[in-house]
């Protein structure tokens, strides 16, 4: 096991068996066989640093600050070492025209080598003005740089589906990368945040392999949204069984009982959180005692509330298209009591004027 | 007024041991009929705290243990069944970053690499050098 990488490592003090330890520990993520991790070990080690650029648009920077808590153990802030990160607005010292000259200069030294992360959604109304980094809007940027990378990795479910910016009524047209970008392999790193380890082990799957990892139907890495939260869930025995919480104080809750009834979405959530957990492997919102919000799919925030069961119906005024299909004295029954629901909130609503707000 | 605390208890065990058993024993059958390692990645599983426990006591603590202290402390635990390893790796801040269950004659990792024993073994002549 030699390498460039392993070199520099080494040079750092980092053993051959802290590295294969490592490796191990990535090979699991990634979902290979434990074996694997030796293999990977020669490869990563040999691997050489690719050029990375980082490009925040529509965001909150909790995908940022989720990536920055993968380096609190040293290694995984090793990973970090394994890419020349030339780009990063909230990471860089380096502000203003410095920055802009450090992204050109990235681009025209690494011109189709360099790796794309982008995460935020990407403003397409008035043209993309919603959102600017040194006069240029979000969307210009994506399609001058777009043509020149080797990939692209949305980060975050806003890069990845246009997330919270997208949730209804979307005032600034966002959308996701993959919607503007068609012609460059995209890979989705969805979550609000996403876990920091999926992100360095797709860095690391990308060094190794060369390529990106393989993906779902909605571009994401299969090995970490292959399966359900609520496949991977410790709950799930409980489910089965029909043991569940009603509230988040019962006895129920206490014996550690399935949220699905407290509004849990983990059943057609599909993310890692189960198994690879979060803050160092600590916990993960189950384990806490609260549902999965189901913030990696697509469109999670207009999902209907989070304490609803994923058996209730989001939106009643809904229902009319599923109850005619099944029958048609069902779909008159939802019809009379979406009607008698409209009617109720017509009666009930009253037009808020200034006062009101300053009650 | 403090609200009073909410304890959680351990969640009760399943049937998930059971199943893992009778994995561990078809690869120790592997293991002696070919000579091949295996592991089973326990993190990926879906084990309830109660199942830790009960897949703890069922393997139980045999005549051989192993600390390394490589990127963090690791323990190589041989269960009361030769040749099968409970295996906990932890980062430097002391979490558990992997815990396998390890089907092998010694864990790979334990054993040195011949790259590390030859850049040893020149640095102990060279110390010998200077000494003489």
């Amino acid at each position: 096991m030699q390498g460039p990488l392993f070199d520099s490592f080494a040079g750092r003090g980092l053993s051959r068996r802290g590295f294969l330890k490592y490796c191990a520990t990535l090979a699991s993520l990634l979902a290979l066989p434990p074996s694997a991790g030796r293999a990977m070990a020669e490869a990563l080690a040999a691997a050489r640093r690719p050029s990375v650029i980082w490009l925040p648009f529509q965001e909150c920077t909790g995908c940022t600050e989720s990536i920055t808590r993968s380096h609190t153990p040293t290694i995984e802030g090793m990973i970090f070492d394994m890419v020349s990160l030339d780009y990063q607005e909230t990471l860089m010292a380096a502000a203003g025209h410095q920055a802009e000259q450090a992204l050109a200069k990235a681009v025209e030294d690494n011109k189709g080598k360099f790796l794309l992360i982008v995460d935020g959604s990407v403003a397409t109304g008035l043209e993309g003005a919603y959102s600017c980094i040194a006069g240029k809007t979000n969307l210009a940027l994506l399609k001058e740089l777009a043509p020149h990378a080797a990939a692209i990795v949305a980060m975050g479910s806003c890069a990845s589906y246009g997330g919270i910016p997208k949730a209804n009524p979307n005032p600034t047209g966002a959308v996701a990368v993959s919607d503007i970008v068609k012609d460059k392999p995209i890979v989705n790193i969805p979550g609000c945040p996403p876990i920091p380890v999926v992100m360095t082990a797709v860095l690391a799957h990308f060094l190794t392999f060369g390529r990106l990892p393989e993906l779902d139907r909605l571009g994401r890495p299969k090995a970490f949204y292959g399966e359900t939260i609520h496949d991977r869930c410790y709950r799930r025995p409980f489910y089965d069984q029909g043991k569940f919480a009603k509230t988040f104080d019962d006895e129920g809750a206490r014996n550690g009982w399935c949220l699905f009834e407290l509004g849990c979405k983990g059943p057609v959530t599909y993310n890692a959180c189960a198994h690879v957990k979060w803050n160092d492997h600590t916990s993960w919102p189950v384990e806490s005692g609260h549902g999965c919000l189901g913030c990696s799919e697509p469109d999670f925030w207009d999902a209907g509330s989070f304490y609803k069961a994923l058996s209730m119906p989001a939106n009643p005024l809904k229902t009319v298209v599923p109850a005619a299909a099944v029958g048609v004295a069902a779909g008159v029954a939802v019809t009379w009591y979406n009607r008698s629901h409209k009617a109720a909130a017509r009666k009930a609503h009253e037009t808020a004027g200034v006062a009101d707000l300053e009650k | 007024m403090k609200p009073e605390p909410v304890w959680v208890e351990p969640a009760t065990p399943s049937v998930n041991v059971a199943a893992l058993m009778v994995e561990i024993t078809e690869r120790l059958r592997h293991l002696l009929a070919t000579g091949e390692d295996s592991a089973i990645d326990l993190g990926s599983l879906p084990l309830t705290p109660g199942d830790r426990d009960e897949l703890a006591e069922r393997l139980g603590a045999g005549e051989v243990s192993i600390r390394l202290v490589a990127e963090g402390e690791s323990a190589f635990v041989e269960t009361v069944f030769p040749g099968v390893w409970r295996v906990t790796h932890r980062n430097p801040a002391g979490k558990i970053s992997l815990e396998t269950i390890e089907i092998a004659y010694v864990p790979a990792l334990v054993g040195a690499h011949r790259e590390d024993v030859a850049a040893g073994l020149e640095q102990l002549e060279q110390d010998f050098s200077i000494r003489m």
